[in-house]
């Protein structure tokens, strides 16, 4: 090998670690590349055109940027754009919120009940979405649901509320079961971060006198601050990207279209059966867009925090 | 110092009450579920909801196997049995889930063992752009994909849905993650030993990544199985539906039975629940990252 030549061998070893390497990651870029670089650079210039369904050709024609105009034009969407807003700003702080209160509660018990309340948290998560939406539905009914049952039991109520057909209700209904499923990754995550935690810097603060608010605020929340980071901008794209509540309990009435439902509708179900997929793609960029431009915020407000 | 003390007890009962009340809550859906699945249509359709069923009956279950049926599987020209549905939408399923799992972890767990420990070039501009796909919303880019799997003649098959969940850098970047606390001597070793690097990466990586391999491929079985969207816009038969598919066509009809529809989703959960019970203690250990620097 050239390894003996002494003036070569950088050169040698890069140029190994460079075949090494992309031997490596071959397998994975072919379908990293594929089925997500390539669809993105797909939907990025599919917004700039008339694309549709039936189309035979990938693109359509190209007709600039009267998808965009057409948008902020289209009371829809700009309706959906508020409600997905709405959904966000009401689930990622409580989703967050919670998950550090019970986190915090249970990563010092013992590793059984802790184990168990984390499953329990997480087994919405697993039990997905379809099965989920469909308890749901039968709980929030109008006439057999156990929620205006109870309701009514505990004199909150005195007559059936119809919870996902009343536009005052149904997306605040929604949001309680995107919260439920939501909820059990960042208990995860948290549970670990804070067993994490530098136990000397505890003991010091506790020697200090500090009170337990001022060792969790002090000591503690600094030291998980990645892990919220983290968690904050996944619970916001799941937020975002919620879709199968609305396409299985209310297809977007009683004021609970989303943008990813939205752009569903627009794609495959428009009464017209075109299939608008450059115009839904357009949408699309728009709420990719949104979500960045969130990232970004959250990480500049907790980098300053 | 006593009543501090006194303070913290009384705060911890309240939290254990808090916690226990909301444990309750969250496992409501899943009992509903569960014991709807087995009540007759009189409790099920009762004014008052029956909190536990009188009788336990099948009836659901029987109506959701006679309801639809096709071939068990279709293998080129082989038509398997005929069945009820459900059994093939489970097959579809559990493929398509297994499939996702098993490409997912050979992949990931190479690629991040490249992005941890290989100097190749132009390593930051990959990895940059898999951390910028990471935190975009996957299921924008669904219509080109649809698209893209018409132009490879996949579309309707359970590789339009296997593919895509592959292809989601997720499982790369955790890789990742577990392969940097990979001891570089331990590879230098085996380097001065003459392993090749395919050995090199089967009998000194691999090991050493197990935890995240199992977190990885419990991930993605899970998240396979539920990933209702994808699934709904790449498959359109009966044949090629899974279990989610088939059980919100139920939900779609216009008087819904609630008994078939719980029956359906018990169907359509129990499997997940069970994997995720079985698996969960690696599936924690493995996302504590800690547990990999013994």
């Amino acid at each position: 090998m050239a390894r003996q030549k002494q003036p070569t061998m950088s050169r040698a070893l890069q140029r190994r670690e460079n075949i090494s390497g992309y031997a490596f990651m071959l397998p994975s870029l072919i379908f990293f590349v594929g089925f997500v670089v390539l669809p993105m650079f797909i939907c990025i210039f599919m917004g700039f055109t008339d694309a549709n369904m039936h189309d035979k050709t990938m693109f359509g024609s190209f007709i600039g940027l009267q998808n965009y105009i057409r948008l902020f034009h289209d009371k829809t969407f700009l309706q959906a754009l508020w409600n997905t807003f709405i959904i966000v700003i009401i689930s990622v702080p409580a989703t967050c919120a919670f998950s550090l209160w019970v986190s915090s509660a249970i990563y010092k018990m013992g590793s059984f009940s802790r184990s168990f309340y984390r499953i329990v948290f997480y087994l919405p998560v697993v039990t997905g979405s379809v099965a989920v939406t469909a308890v749901w539905k039968w709980m929030y009914n109008n006439y057999t649901g156990i929620l205006n049952t109870v309701l009514k039991g505990v004199g909150l109520i005195d007559q059936n509320i119809n919870w996902l057909g009343d536009p005052k209700f149904a997306l605040y209904c929604i949001i309680v079961i995107l919260f439920t499923t939501s909820v059990g990754q960042p208990i995860v995550l948290y549970v670990s971060a804070l067993g994490n935690v530098d136990p000397t810097l505890v003991e010091a603060a506790e020697v200090d006198g500090a009170t337990d608010m001022q060792v969790f605020w002090k000591v503690k929340w600094p030291q998980i601050m990645p892990t919220t980071l983290y968690i904050l901008v996944i619970t916001t794209i799941n937020s975002f990207q919620c879709f199968a509540l609305i396409q299985l309990l209310t297809q977007g009435s009683s004021n609970t279209n989303t943008v990813m439902y939205h752009i569903y509708f627009t794609a495959f179900k428009l009464t017209d059966q075109a299939g608008h997929f450059g115009y839904a793609n357009a949408m699309g960029v728009v709420l990719a867009i949104a979500i960045g431009i969130l990232s970004a915020v959250q990480f500049k407000l907790a980098k300053e925090k | 110092m006593n009543s501090g003390v006194q303070h913290k007890s009384a705060y911890k009962i309240i939290s254990v009450v808090i916690l226990v009340i909301l444990a309750i809550l969250f496992l409501f859906p899943l009992y509903w579920i569960v014991t709807g699945a087995f009540k007759t249509g009189a409790e099920i359709n009762a004014i008052k909801p029956v909190w536990f069923p009188s009788e336990w009956t099948l009836m659901n279950f029987e109506h959701l196997f006679s309801k639809r049926t096709c071939p068990l599987f279709q293998l080129g020209g082989l038509v398997g049995p005929t069945v009820p549905a459900v059994f093939r939408w489970l097959l579809n399923t559990v493929f398509m889930a297994v499939m996702a799992m098993i490409l997912t972890c050979i992949t990931a767990s190479a690629a991040g063992y490249a992005l941890a420990k290989k100097r190749f070039r132009g390593r930051a501009i990959v990895f940059g752009l898999i951390v910028c796909a990471m935190a975009l919303p996957k299921q924008v880019i669904l219509i080109p994909l649809l698209k893209e799997m018409a132009a490879l003649d996949l579309n309707d098959t359970l590789w339009a849905v296997i593919f895509p969940t592959v292809g989601w850098p997720f499982g790369v970047f955790l890789m990742k993650q577990f392969s940097e606390s990979i001891p570089g001597e331990m590879l230098e070793a085996a380097r001065i030993d003459g392993a090749s690097e395919l050995r090199t990466f089967t009998t000194v990586v691999i090991p050493l990544v197990k935890p995240g391999i199992g977190a990885l491929a419990i991930f993605t079985f899970i998240n396979s199985w539920n990933d209702y969207f994808m699934q709904l816009v790449m498959l359109t038969s009966n044949e090629n539906a899974t279990i989610s598919l088939g059980i919100s066509t139920l939900m779609a009809e216009t008087s819904i039975d609630m008994g078939l529809l719980m029956a359906g989703a018990a169907l359509a959960a129990a499997p997940i629940i069970i994997v995720f019970l079985i698996f969960q203690k690696y599936f924690t250990q493995g996302i504590t990252m800690g547990a990999v620097k013994g």
